[in-house]
């Protein structure tokens, strides 16, 4: 979230896309009801009726997978009448930015289309750049190669009559949607956007919150009180885990991960991954200190710090990476022999999961973290399987709760909260600090003692030493960083550097522990106090970077450094003293580090997004950093029963089919599946149900796997509220109770004369084989929903396409 | 273990405690000084954040001899204000149910079924199997001679449940080995 839980109050006009707060995020939704009390406005845009539409102001009905082509008609909209917030967008966007004059699009297709690699050359993708190496700029917005009037004419055919073509919404809908939501882009109005997996999960999920961040930029809503775009996290912790980047593609604090083709060496890594502007200057002292909080001692100037200790990665399997999808197709050829799982069930969460049991049962081992049996724990004896023919050694350990360890985690607001231990732990359980670290320390003894083995030095000399019971403090301590020669903690990363003087695991959680004592410990921060009445509570837990709860702030001053809203300053600029009032850190230059003199709002007027180069955010995004192009554009879901009525491009040009036998996709249309499916959460489990579905409370609540279906499409296949009905794709087919009922309901799309009528039905993933429940009687079945889904993702995340896939459904 | 009528009650008997109270104005200190504490008077308190969604809503943990006794919403935390959800409230459960594990259980390749196994063996021979699978396919130059230092053998997925810290650990541990096949919930 670039805003917080609390900062949903101020807004004018709350959009709830691809998300649903009120049953998965149920506490948020005390602050979207209070906006709504001071008379905000609630527009609620789901394919299914949910509990947060039940209190919308507006329900728009999309369907699944068409959020480009919604989005692009609110800014079609917005354009044509004038409703963008027009200083803004000259002032803090690249829109008055010149682009490469041989960049093109056409039919769906950008310049640059490479067929048979499926992949572009982004070299268009440019600003135009004057003699000096800077873009070219018209702050009039009236040159027709400007980002603005690219933009324009890009989504100009984007037509409301288009529009509800593609998404099934009647235009009437779609005017009151936008008319309601454009009003935000006056100046001294806030509309938040808030979103989540019905967003992402998608084939165009980056895309798709591209085109959501378009509207925000357009309406000036970033950087406000009530404003902004508030990616809803599914679990207490995802964000940090984020941060402490278990992703494969970085190192903690959102660097890369080195390659072997772009950084053989420090000095390529710091050159290439260092831009010669914006706040990421300053890498090398975050990248360095990292070494040296890994290497310790043995990260040294002379040998680049131990650079060559960190992994480089390849290309990846097939190509594309080591993210969770090719992990899966990787271990299903055998390559993978080892994985350790930390507190994660991918038997029910993996896409296309016949295959990713097939993928299991090739490993030599598996080792899970766990409170409880998982599903995963358990795939060798899982309905069906050859439990004889599996091969796979596995250790199932038990695992501390939250309530039984001690430690921080990071709320979707970025604000790093403090958990203390209530009780020990059962039996022989630890926490996964414990874990890791006795796992580091075998580790370490047996490269130290075996002369034989394979390059020991990145594990023997690994700086590690947090004791044999190891003291969460010190890891703390760790991350926010210290000054090696006295082992002073640091106040925040402004003091970090690339000379190997310091050591920080995570730079941009420096500051949350910023002194030796554990009264130094911000995370556990209590204060109640909220001095602008705005939810800011400043003295509260400690927000990432530099406890600035609102990122990108200065966009909530206009460029003379006045609020849009003075109701709801976060900054007061005294144009006679010269001087700043601060209730919010600061998110741009306001005073000279050396002098103390303060820095006028002039100068961070030209650069309110300090992360990027060019110091404005993008409309455009250039140096194909999208890979799909540089304005998010509608493509169709890999499964869909439509023909794209937007171009002769049916899906995303660039992503990643994959073909192994077990990726079985259905045709564009296809007659054995022409349901639309699409799945959920539900408020009472959570996740893949590892922890609700072993508790008897969640259990009694929500026992049992259901499939939402419209009347209609009960009607027509003779199926009855509570019939127990076989969902079926091509990949597989799940049993669940039929829940007749009008949150769902069919969809009538299409292009002029090529409508027809879609139905789509709604699964809740959360159940499968193991547990106290497994969500049916039947002990040979598995509920998992995600039998059905494809494994495909997005081209730039590869996040699985679960939001639209095709099945067809029979009563049992 | 399957649902008792009991717990049913027990679950009924708070609903009905709430309409009874209806008419009461909370502060926002919440329920404590309105309903008797009888159950968790004399107790220790200890603050958490609830183990579920993102929202990162405030817990009070009720001990007495070490053991716990109730969990309620944090009345102070500024998100949540001392509410929960069907979750939130079921957090005791996570704690006190008998079918947390307690022993670490292993399973031989082609066995169908668990075996109890000491916490120390299955550390070290945990250790044992890691190293194995690095040191079997250990990748340290690319072709064109540069150091990578890198295994595709191993794989280590998850953390989003966990805290910051052993998160940071688990990350620093893999990558010391030299695993790529690093991912996290927030993938999916």
């Amino acid at each position: 979230m670039t805003n917080h839980w609390n900062d949903l109050a101020n807004s004018d006009c709350v959009m709830i896309i691809g998300c649903n707060p009120a049953e998965n995020h149920p506490l948020s939704f005390k602050w979207i009801t209070k906006a709504m009390d001071k008379g905000a406005k609630l527009i609620v845009v789901d394919p299914r009726f949910t509990r947060s539409v039940a209190k919308a102001d507006l329900h728009v009905r999309l369907r699944p997978g068409t959020d480009i082509a919604l989005m692009g008609g609110l800014i079609n909209y917005v354009l044509e009448n004038n409703l963008f917030h027009k200083d803004y967008v000259a002032n803090y966007t690249n829109a008055a930015f010149i682009v490469n004059k041989d960049f093109t699009f056409h039919d769906g297709l950008f310049s640059g289309y490479d067929q048979a690699k499926r992949a572009y050359n982004p070299a268009t993708w440019s600003y135009e750049l004057d003699a000096e190496k800077k873009p070219v700029t018209d702050p009039t917005l009236a040159n027709p190669r400007c980002v603005f009037q690219i933009m324009k004419q890009f989504y100009a055919r984007y037509t409301m009559e288009m529009v509800a073509a593609v998404t099934g919404v009647p235009k009437e809908r779609l005017l009151e949607m936008a008319t309601t939501f454009g009003a935000t882009g006056q100046p001294g109005k806030a509309g938040t956007l808030l979103y989540a997996m019905g967003g992402t999960q998608h084939t165009t999920g980056v895309q798709i919150i591209r085109s959501y961040t378009l509207l925000q930029q357009l309406l000036g809503n970033m950087g406000l009180p009530g404003g902004g775009i508030n990616a809803l996290r599914g679990e207490n912790n995802v964000q940090g885990a984020t941060d402490m980047a278990l992703l494969f593609n970085t190192v903690p604090g959102y660097m890369a991960i080195p390659s072997e083709a772009a950084h053989p060496t420090l000095k390529d890594y710091l050159e290439k991954e260092t831009p010669k502007a914006s706040f990421w200057i300053n890498k090398p002292k975050f990248f360095v200190s990292l070494l040296k909080a890994f290497w310790g001692e043995a990260a040294q100037k002379g040998n680049d710090f131990a650079y060559d200790y960190l992994p480089k990665i390849g290309k990846g399997y097939q190509g594309s990476g080591y993210s969770f999808i090719p992990l899966f197709e990787a271990m299903n050829e055998g390559a993978i022999k080892g994985m350790l799982v930390w507190g994660m069930n991918p038997a029910v969460s993996a896409p296309n999961l016949t295959q990713a049991y097939s993928a299991l049962g090739k490993l030599e081992w598996l080792a899970a973290f766990d409170l409880w049996e998982t599903d995963t724990s358990v795939f060798w004896k899982r309905p069906g399987a050859k439990t004889k023919d599996i091969k796979t050694e596995v250790f199932l350990f038990p695992a501390a709760d939250s309530l039984e360890k001690e430690g921080s985690v990071s709320n979707s607001g970025r604000w790093i909260q403090w958990r203390y231990q209530a009780v020990k732990p059962h039996g022989d359980a630890q926490s996964d600090l414990w874990y890791a670290n006795r796992l580091a320390l075998e580790l370490k003894k047996l490269y130290k003692d075996d002369p034989q083995a394979v390059c020991p030095d990145p594990i023997v000399k690994l700086d590690w030493n947090y004791g044999e019971a190891p003291d969460v403090h010190l890891v703390a301590k760790e991350i926010n960083g210290y000054t090696v020669s006295d082992k002073k903690q640091v106040a925040n990363f402004l003091g970090l550097k690339d000379d190997g003087a310091t050591a920080c695991g995570c730079w941009i959680y420096s500051g949350f522990y910023p002194g030796p004592d554990k009264k130094d410990n911000k995370a556990a921060a209590r204060g109640t106090k909220d001095p602008t009445g705005l939810g800011l509570y400043p003295g509260w837990a400690f927000a990432w970077p530099v406890n600035r709860r609102i990122i990108y702030n200065r966009c909530s001053l206009d460029p003379q450094g006045q609020p849009w809203n003075k109701d709801k300053a976060l900054f007061a600029w005294n144009p006679v003293a010269k001087t700043w009032k601060n209730f919010d850190v600061p998110d741009f230059k306001w005073i000279d580090p050396a002098t103390k003199v303060h820095v006028g709002p002039e100068e961070s007027a030209k650069a309110p997004f300090l992360m990027l180069p060019e110091g404005k955010s993008r409309i455009f995004v250039p140096g194909g950093l999208c890979k799909e192009g540089p304005l998010p554009e509608h493509y169709e879901a890999l499964e869909c029963p439509f023909v794209n009525p937007m171009s002769a491009q049916q899906s995303n040009p660039v992503m990643k089919v994959w073909k192994s036998e077990l990726d079985r996709v259905a045709q564009v249309c296809d007659p054995k599946y022409p349901i639309i499916a699409t799945t959920f959460r539900l408020t009472e489990h959570w996740q893949t149900g590892t922890m609700t579905r072993n508790l008897t409370w969640q259990a009694e609540l929500i026992p049992e796997m259901f499939v939402e279906i419209s009347p209609t499409l009960a009607r027509a296949r003779g199926i009855k509220a509570g019939d127990w009905v076989q969902v079926k794709s091509v990949r597989g087919e799940v049993r669940a109770r039929a829940e007749v009922t009008r949150r769902v309901a069919p969809f009538c799309c299409g292009k002029e004369g090529f409508t027809s009528t879609v139905e789509m039905v709604a699964l809740p993933w959360h159940f499968g084989f193991a547990g106290l429940i497994t969500g049916g009687p039947d002990s040979q079945q598995n509920y998992a929903a995600n039998q059905l889904s494809p494994m495909v993702g997005d081209a730039n995340t590869m996040i699985p396409e679960y939001k639209v896939f095709l099945v067809d459904v029979q009563k049992v | 273990m399957g649902i008792t009528r009991r717990t049913f009650i027990k679950g009924l008997g708070s609903g009905i405690t709430a309409v009874g109270l209806a008419d009461v104005v909370l502060p926002r200190s919440g329920w404590a000084g309105v309903v008797a504490p009888a159950k968790t008077k004399d107790s220790q308190v200890t603050t958490s954040i609830c183990p579920f969604c993102g929202v990162g809503c405030g817990l009070i943990a009720h001990t007495k001899g070490g053991k716990l006794i109730n969990v309620e919403g944090d009345p102070d935390h500024p998100i949540n204000q001392g509410s929960l959800c069907s979750k939130g409230e079921a957090v005791f459960e996570v704690v006190t149910s008998p079918r947390r594990l307690k022993k670490v259980r292993y399973r031989a390749p082609g066995s169908d079924l668990w075996e109890e196994k000491s916490l120390d063996w299955a550390m070290t021979t945990l250790a044992q199997r890691v190293k194995a699978t690095r040191d079997a396919a250990f990748i340290a130059k690319s072709p064109t001679g540069v150091t990578v230092n890198r295994t595709e053998a191993l794989a280590a997925i998850g953390g989003s449940p966990l805290n910051n810290e052993e998160c940071y650990l688990i990350a620093k541990l893999s990558r010391a080995l030299g695993i790529v096949y690093l991912e996290t919930q927030a993938r999916l």
